[in-house]
């Protein structure tokens, strides 16, 4: 186990590593922060001057290791536009994505499943087919339609739901700014999270009706419908486990994916989340946030993939993660 | 769950008692919120919006281009190169300090030293305080903009701002980057307290209770400005009511709000101009003045205006807009394709060549959309057009390397004047003394750049006029540029949100004087 995890510890360091240069050496193309710092009508020699006073005309190797060295005492650089530490700003952004990721995952959960495990059940029933029909819809309708699509509808329109934005917060456990906790708080994040759930929701449905299905056609649940258990016990108790292996693997690394999709449904509706705020870095090129973002998810990655794989191994004993690891 | 109870039960009553309370709350929503509260970090509109609520300069424009006294009470020029400002008595911070003098003087000499702002000082040797209220500017030569310029002086609190902060650094620090007191704190004499901020989600003004202009007509209590940067979102937040003014609206919204029952559109015509320069030393046929010519006969920018910006521009022949000193009536746009054929075949360019183009995509509105139909335009006169556009980050890069042949700039003048776009688009470039930092085309005339100095220290403004009049006709008739379009300002408010009287084209409303009904 330790090793394993020493193992994996060490796979992540050299994902660091390479996301560190990966994004510092796309900066160049990022555009000129100078740019974006300084009205337009500031001569060239003014602007060459902050340019030295930042450090950017060093060489390519001096900016990298001056970066690193910085970084791994903790400290991933200023952020030009917030001034403040590039990783403090993100960190303060970080309980809005965090809340929206797992709002549209309950909702996930709370559909998927029921749906997946219907439509497998009854694969030639009207519902079954409304419900494929929808999640292909779903999957190819883009977030941002979805998004204005709500907002049309629920905001101009009926006007029950508000159109942008987190609503009252309040800082639970001294730290965490949360939207959660407060009715306001509850009503904004609705839409949003439909929005975000709209993308993964239908990937699950399918996934979990192909696996449901595959499980169904195999032996050991038609020997126990053979011997006339209880029909429920056998979809839910018995085949239900084992569809769900495959399920939480993929679930695991989407929830990774779906911290990067936040990045347009928060834009659509000004969510005060890291992906917007890194959609903004990128158009503002913040470059010192634009990095620790990227670090930052990064970690994220390798952190729910390497949990996951503990979670697969707790799930099912036929994986043996200590033999791998020696 | 008791502490969530709790929390909920808290929430609630602090709504009611904010709905208790009669105050008159305007939620207002720009694209972006200001990037510091130190007024002097970054010559931008978002920076002189914010100094315009919570400063006052010592005269502001009004919505006809005149000059309003402010904080000066009143001015007078004491010889050609001094103008004297008499200071408003009795005018509070929001520190409760008196504004006097000295803090006028200690603001200009900010200006001078911030990078963004010095420029536009450059011409001034000095402010000097004759008396506790009375403060005479001195040029360094005769110089007919010292009003203009004026309007940038938003008198701060310098006791505030002087020490040093808890990192030991000096409160006065104009600092571009990283944290500086004055980016995080402020003391004006604005009509509006900075009551908090987060930045990039919320600011909260609330009215400062001893603004010394008791004669404005405002009404509102508090101001909250969120950033909403998504034009769709931004008006949707309008329409459902979530928001009570929006700026600034996308020409392809423009019809929905008109027609919209609760909401109020305020267009106005704006002052900045586009145009598309055509680089001389990439391109040998751009020297002839026959080919720029045809290609400005060659652009129907009328025809853009009306259907690619959908009537949300006021197609041009010149830099300067209509109200400007300097604007030349009898210059009109002149799309003639058969004059443009004409031309090429004069300057034997008959068949015509090959051109690379470069246009921003989010920097102007429709940009890249005006760039494709200027390249299709042009194919008319069998000038092949390879066109990239890119985001504004990558875009000012390649402006600078001036990377292709045909590029796009827009420009808005600081001071309000003609001469300013000739300074930075029209004189013959030189890096030495920073003439003509965005003039990608290389045109140089010497006369004109003679004309520029001339109406930099023409006094008589008639005089200046003519000056810069005849400065356009040349640039006209040579073809300098190809000027397309200025571009309209569009603003939206719930109904009873009066915005019409406080708004103006340089677009930093006077939220001072928002009246709410």
């Amino acid at each position: 186990m330790i090793a394993f995890l020493l193992k994996r510890i060490w796979q992540a360091l050299i994902v660091m590593f390479v996301i560190s240069i990966l994004s510092f050496a796309i900066q160049d193309n990022l555009g000129d922060p100078l740019r974006e710092m300084v009205g337009q009508s500031v001569s060239e020699a003014e602007r060459q001057a902050l340019r030295d006073e930042l450090g950017l005309n060093d060489p390519f190797v001096a900016q990298y290791l001056r970066f690193a060295k910085n970084a791994l005492q903790g400290d991933l650089g200023t952020s030009y536009f917030f001034k403040e530490p590039a990783l403090d700003v993100i960190l303060k952004k970080m309980p809005a994505t965090i809340e929206l990721v797992i709002f549209a995952s309950i909702i996930i959960i709370l559909f998927s499943v029921p749906l997946g495990v219907y439509s497998a059940i009854k694969p030639k029933s009207l519902g079954t087919k409304f419900i494929m029909g929808f999640s292909i819809v779903g999957i190819s309708v883009p977030v941002f339609l979805t998004a204005i699509g709500l907002i049309y509808l629920f905001s101009i329109e009926l006007g029950w739901m508000p159109s942008f934005g987190r609503g009252d917060t309040v800082v639970i456990l001294g730290f965490w700014d949360s939207g959660l906790v407060t009715l306001d708080g509850l009503h904004h994040i609705i839409l949003p999270g439909i929005t975000l759930a709209s993308i993964m929701l239908p990937l699950f449905i399918r996934l979990i009706r192909s696996e449901m299905m595959e499980v169904l056609q195999s032996e050991y649940v038609k020997f126990a419908r053979a011997r006339g258990l209880n029909l429920n016990r056998i979809y839910f108790l018995h085949a239900l486990k084992n569809t769900m292996l495959p399920v939480i693997t993929v679930g695991g690394v989407q929830i990774g994916t779906m911290v990067a999709y936040t990045i347009l449904t928060e834009t659509v509706f000004q969510w005060p989340g890291m992906g917007f705020l890194f959609l903004e870095a990128v158009n503002r090129v913040d470059t010192p946030l634009i990095v620790a973002y990227l670090i930052i998810v990064g970690a994220i990655f390798v952190v729910t993939n390497t949990v996951v794989d503990l979670i697969y191994g707790l799930v099912n004993p036929t994986v043996n993660l200590f033999k791998q690891a020696k | 769950m008791k502490k969530t109870l709790t929390l909920i039960t808290g929430a609630l009553a602090l709504m009611f008692s904010l709905a208790a309370n009669s105050e008159v709350v305007v939620n207002l929503a720009y694209d972006a919120d200001p990037v510091s509260l130190d007024p002097h970090e970054q010559l931008s509109g978002g920076t002189l919006q914010l100094a315009h609520m919570s400063f006052d300069p010592l005269v502001r424009w009004t919505q006809e281009f005149g000059f309003e006294p402010r904080l000066a009470s009143k001015w007078e020029q004491v010889d050609e190169l001094t103008m004297r400002f008499t200071l408003r008595e009795g005018v509070k911070f929001h520190t409760g300090n008196t504004m006097s003098a000295e803090d006028v003087v200690w603001t200009f000499d900010r200006l001078k030293v911030s990078p963004d702002f010095k420029g536009i000082f450059e011409v001034f040797e000095k402010m000097v305080a004759v008396n506790s209220n009375t403060v005479d500017l001195v040029s360094k030569k005769p110089f007919p903009l010292a009003l203009n310029n004026a309007t940038y002086i938003f008198p701060m609190d310098s006791k505030f701002y002087t020490g040093t902060d808890e990192n030991g650094n000096d409160k006065a620090a104009v600092v571009k980057h990283g944290n500086s007191f004055a980016s995080r704190n402020l003391s004006g004499t604005g009509p509006f307290v900075v009551a908090s901020r987060e930045q990039g989600v919320k600011v909260v003004f609330d009215r400062f209770k001893d603004y010394w202009d008791t004669e404005s007509p405002g009404n509102v209590d508090q101001i909250v400005l969120t950033p909403i940067k998504e034009d769709p979102t931004r008006v949707a937040a309008l329409i459902s009511g979530d928001v009570d003014y929006i700026a600034p609206v996308p020409p392809t919204d423009l019809d929905r709000l008109r027609k919209a029952k609760n909401v109020d559109l305020v267009t106005m015509d704006g002052t900045r101009i586009i145009t598309f320069q055509l680089n001389q030393n990439r391109v040998e046929a751009f020297k002839d003045a026959r080919v720029r010519q045809a290609f400005a006969y060659a652009i129907n920018n009328e025809g853009i205006a009306k259907k690619v910006m959908r009537g949300f521009a006021v197609p041009g022949a010149q830099f300067s807009p209509a109200g400007y000193l300097g604007h030349n009536e009898e210059l009109t746009p002149r799309y003639d394709l058969k004059k443009a054929k004409k031309l090429m075949k004069e300057a034997g360019y008959e068949d015509g060549f090959s051109i690379t183009m470069m246009a921003p995509n989010n920097r102007y509105v429709n940009d890249d959309k005006i760039a494709e139909a200027v390249a299709s335009m042009l194919a008319k006169i069998n000038v092949t057009v390879d066109l990239k556009t890119m985001p504004k980050a990558q875009y000012w890069p390649k402006f600078d390397e001036r990377a292709a042949d045909m590029m796009m700039i827009g420009w808005h003048s600081d001071t309000e004047d003609t001469n300013n776009f000739f300074e930075f688009l029209a004189a013959c470039p030189n890096p030495e003394t920073g003439a003509g930092q965005y003039n990608s085309g290389n045109y140089c005339n010497p006369e004109v750049d003679k004309m520029i100095a001339m109406a930099n220290q023409e006094t008589d403004p008639d005089k200046r006029a003519e000056i810069m009049k005849e400065m356009e006709k040349i640039v006209y008739d040579e073809a300098g540029f190809i000027p397309l379009h200025w571009q309209n300002l569009a603003f939206a408010a719930k109904k009873g949100v009066e915005i019409a009287p406080v708004v103006n084209t340089m677009n930093f409303p006077y939220l001072g004087d928002l009246v709410v009904k």
